[in-house]
């Protein structure tokens, strides 16, 4: 018998409402596992012990009396440090949060709890979401299970590391331009960004609000489907949220289904990683879809496009980070309060300030017409431009990264090299539109991601395709520790 | 000279939308007034993280029949926009408010305003969240911030530069707050909840803003003392710089802002959290149905329905509570013209006697629309004179008492009965006696007689009737 931590969410739902074992082993073994390994990986900035395990009680007594248990019951859920948990520690591993306990819990949260989820910690991210390595945490990088010198991919690096390393059953991340799917492709593990207001944002920090959705991370493409089950749908807390057609299936019906692969992004890939894209493109020829390769040019422009937007957009959004109201200890006594203002603000990372300085820079009177403007029609071009794809495609496929993991520290000083990793992922954000990545294979013992997309509120095909694929490939989701 | 400097003056006015339960995007309440300090307050309205903005779809009705009152055009899609700028009341540091910079899509635009003999162009009317509030601690160098007014639902209303004279801008002002009275929308009466800036230029010279004017009535004497100065500034040829100055309300002058404030550039951006808000005609049809009447055309029903004077109907429904109260009343006891003159002539008189209020205060007195037809139907039917009357409408206004006919009837009916006069008569002429000799030779000195007969009868005797008694008595000494 596999391990305990090893089980799929559905192996673990199933193992804990037959009774094969209870929540509280279950979690035991979990936190045992967080105990051992996470001093290396460091996923997790805060592990939720006491909590986790009287929920595991609580659950497994509700079994044992023979009531009805949530759809989720006795899953490990890790939740990334930008997600707000009710009276647990929220950084955002950012210096101005680090003592923010928020008082109420994101909508998620609620959800995943009504489910009898349990939450077993808070994980590791770039501060705010702003990075695609992990290494723009306060805490510190995350390291790469598959090998622990390599950067995990980020922004939600914790959250697919701990994943990946069977560290918890299944993880939330959120993907603004890409901070599910990336560090899913690099850790191998299945990643989804659903369609902007699939999933509510309450309570979710914002970064780029108009670009970001909270998404599920999980070992198995079923895994991400039942935990999108519980968090989708309208929220009366989020005015963006929309009705979806949620509870999706984990059973894919659909083989004939018609896939464009867009080679714009294979051939600016690493040679490794478009072969390793085509092959995953025959396998689902083989298993009956009809593929063919298109070109769009217009997605030259997606990626400045994205960073003008989110970096707008988080200018305005972080700009409440005053320490008045919530922050860290840091006395006001003697300070002029604007001179206060920017003693505060100066603990913000250097990407964090980066991104204020060009947000605000590129809203600024005389540059919003060059730059803000010109960047949201560069948006609805594409939405235009995809809206038409998807009348001919059932789904688009691409890699979710353009390159292979790296060493951490290789790419810290080059903030563009980094921002160039987003290229293949900010297309979705700019679309509103869904997308997974999902485990393609390995070069030299590196995780490599295939990326599929669809239009507005069709995750059904996704997941369609994403079944199809896990069940033809057969590619390893074993955890590599 | 200085008579031919023209005088262009713009106004810009908050006015909060009072009349809402709850803040513009949390579900705290709009009456913050009743609270102790950081009470009413949510994750939302203190911008924790991760909040977001709730849109209070009732406010956008208020907000609009606010804009159809005006007559502005009101566009069908309406986008919120963030006002970035840090300041220690501003909990998210950015305001949420409207801009038309990038296509019209705040509540109102190009609207109109009759008042008095002139009109003013409303450029646009905008729904925007208040920020919270600093109170300075005496002997100390902090400050304290309440939040609880923060998220409070305002529509700003901005004019184009069209008064040429700051009475004018009371007029127009004094109109504003009748129909946001008359919407529902709004309770002027409250501290805080109307506020006006306002903009002059003189001449070719650079506009000068005035800041932190409280009360609509102290706007008039802002530009007033502005304009002075200017003008007195130009005529020794000093130049005017474009400065915001704030108004000083205990010196009755405007000061120079302590701090120079400089261009801001606010990097306007849509609000993505709030959808866009889709207003069509329908919307704006059923809307239309459900406004309530506004002062014109309820000064127009008070003069034809009531056979009330242009005046007295203006004065009336300057003040919609004063309106109210004259209806109310005069639906008990149908005598307009009695009931509206001792609203305007006794009761306005004794409000504005015994508070620096505006005449809205008539909601704390104590008499009730009914005492008051009451003692218009006592009027009427000569069971009291016009001096009693005034004598029961002040004790009524202070106590909520009225002490009817039938209380006491005897007490305050008018003494009809001849013998009784001439008793009471007799009785002066008794205790009087010098002064009825000095009457005899100076007839002013009669009038003195009569006082005192008033006095004893408590002026239930009618004084033409008295009088003449006392003359008649005269000429039998």
């Amino acid at each position: 018998m596999s391990r305990l931590c090893d089980l799929s969410l559905d192996e673990v739902t199933d193992g804990i409402r037959n009774q094969h074992f209870s929540a509280e082993d279950y979690v035991s073994h979990i936190l045992e596992r967080i105990a051992k390994l996470d001093a290396d990986i460091k996923a997790f900035v805060s592990v939720n012990s006491d909590h986790a395990i009287e929920s595991a009680r609580r659950i497994d007594s509700k079994i044992r009396r023979g009531e009805k248990v949530g759809y989720l019951a006795g899953i490990t859920v890790g939740i990334k440090d930008n997600i707000s948990t009710k009276g647990l520690r929220t950084t955002c591993a950012s210096r101005v949060l680090a003592d923010y306990v928020p008082p109420y819990d994101a909508t998620v949260i609620r959800k995943l709890k009504e489910s009898d989820a349990i939450v077993i910690g808070k994980l590791n991210l770039d501060e705010f979401a702003m990075g695609s390595t992990t290494e723009f945490s306060n805490f510190g990088p995350t390291r790469n299970p598959w090998n622990l010198d390599y950067v995990t991919g980020g922004s939600s690096g914790g959250s697919a590391a701990a994943v990946a390393a069977a560290e918890c059953t299944a993880s939330l991340g959120s993907d603004t331009g890409g901070s599910v799917r990336c560090p899913a492709s690099f850790c191998s593990v299945v990643g989804f960004k659903p369609t902007y207001g699939s999933v509510s944002r309450y309570g979710l920090i914002a970064y780029s609000n108009s670009l970001e959705q909270i998404g599920p991370i999980a070992r198995t493409v079923s895994g991400v489907v039942r935990v999108m089950n519980v968090i989708s749908g309208v929220d009366p807390n989020d005015d963006t949220t929309r009705t979806v057609a949620s509870p999706y299936s984990v059973e894919s019906n659909r083989n004939h289904l018609r896939i464009a692969l867009l080679n714009n992004l294979t051939v600016n890939a690493q040679p490794e990683v478009s072969k390793c894209i085509y092959s995953a493109m025959d396998t689902l020829s083989s298993a009956g879809c009809i593929c063919e390769e298109i070109t769009l040019d217009s997605l030259e422009f997606a990626l400045a496009s994205y960073y003008v937007i989110a970096m707008a957009e988080a200018s305005s959004n972080l700009a409440r980070y005053d320490n008045i109201r919530y922050g860290f200890d840091l006395d006001p006594e003697g300070y002029e309060w604007n001179s206060y203002f920017s003693k505060v603000r100066s603990n913000f990372g250097e990407e964090v300030k980066r991104r204020i300085i060009v947000g605000t820079y590129v809203l600024s009177s005389g540059y919003y017409g060059r730059y803000y403007l010109k960047a949201q029609k560069v948006r609805a071009l594409l939405r235009r431009e995809f809206k038409s794809l998807y009348s001919k495609y059932d789904v688009i496929i691409a890699p979710t990264m353009p390159i292979l993991p790296f060493k951490i520290g290789e790419k810290i000083g080059d903030p563009i090299k980094i921002y160039y990793m987003d290229i293949d992922t900010v297309i979705s954000n700019l679309t509103g539109m869904p997308a997974i990545s999902i485990p393609a294979g390995f070069s030299n013992g590196l995780p490599i991601g295939l990326q599929i997309m669809s239009d507005d509120f069709q995750e059904q095909k996704i997941f369609d395709a994403a079944l199809l694929f896990e069940r033809t490939a057969k590619i390893q989701v074993r955890s590599p520790l | 000279m200085i008579s031919n400097y023209s005088t262009k003056i713009g106004l810009e006015i908050h006015c909060q939308l009072t009349s809402l339960k709850s803040k513009l995007f949390c579900s705290c309440h709009c009456n913050y007034r009743e609270y102790s300090p950081n009470e009413n307050i949510c994750p939302t309205c203190t911008g924790l993280p991760g909040t977001l903005p709730l849109l209070n779809q009732t406010a956008i009705e208020k907000a609009a029949m606010v804009c159809m009152a005006l007559r502005c055009t009101i566009p069908n899609n309406i986008l919120f926009y963030r006002k970035n700028y840090f300041y220690l009341d501003l909990p998210k540091n950015f305001q949420l408010t409207q801009y038309n910079a990038h296509g019209i899509t705040s509540i109102g635009v190009d609207g109109l305003l009759g008042y008095g003999q002139g009109e003013a162009r409303i450029r646009r009317v905008q729904l925007e969240e208040d920020p919270g509030r600093l109170s300075y601690v005496k002997g100390s160098s902090g400050s304290l911030i309440d939040y609880n007014r923060a998220g409070v639902p305002l529509v700003e209303i901005v004019t184009e530069p069209d008064f040429h004279d700051p009475k004018d801008v009371r007029l127009f002002l004094n109109k504003l707050a009748s129909i946001v009275e008359h919407l529902g929308v709004c309770d002027t009466s409250l501290e805080g909840a109307v506020r006006c800036d306002a903009n002059i230029s003189i001449g070719d010279s650079r506009r000068v803003e005035i800041k932190n004017v409280s009360s609509f009535g102290d706007v008039e004497k802002a530009l007033k003392f502005e304009m002075t100065r200017q003008k007195a500034m130009l005529n020794y040829e000093m130049e005017i710089r474009g400065e915001t100055r704030h108004w000083d309300e205990q010196r009755k002058i405007t000061k120079q802002s302590r701090t120079k404030e400089e261009e801001q550039d606010y990097r306007y951006f849509s609000e993505p959290d709030i959808p866009s808000i889709q207003i069509d005609e329908d919307y704006l049809k059923e809307l239309h149905s459900k406004m309530p009447e506004l002062p014109d055309e309820r000064k127009e029903r008070f003069i034809n329905y009531y056979n009330l004077t242009e005046h007295v109907s203006k004065v009336l429904i300057e003040h919609k509570d004063l309106a109210d109260y004259f209806e109310e009343s005069a639906k008990i006891y149908f005598a307009p013209k009695e009931i509206s003159s001792i609203i305007v002539t006794d009761l306005m008189s004794y409000v504005d006697d015994n508070s620096k209020k505006l005449g809205s205060t008539i909601r704390y007195i104590k008499m009730s629309p009914k005492q008051l037809a009451e003692i218009a139907r006592m009027i009427k039917e000569g069971i009291v004179n016009r001096k009693t009357a005034k004598q029961l409408l002040y004790e009524a206004v202070v106590s909520g008492k009225l002490i009817t006919s039938s209380e006491n009837e005897t007490n305050f009916r008018k003494i009809d009965d001849e013998g009784l006069i001439l008793r009471s008569i007799e009785n002066v002429f008794e205790t009087e006696s010098l002064a009825v000799l000095d009457a005899k030779k100076n007839p002013n000195v009669s009038n003195y007689l009569l006082g005192k007969v008033m006095e004893l009868t408590k002026g239930r005797v009618d004084p033409g009737r008295a009088l003449s008694q006392i003359n008649k008595k005269l000429l039998e000494y």
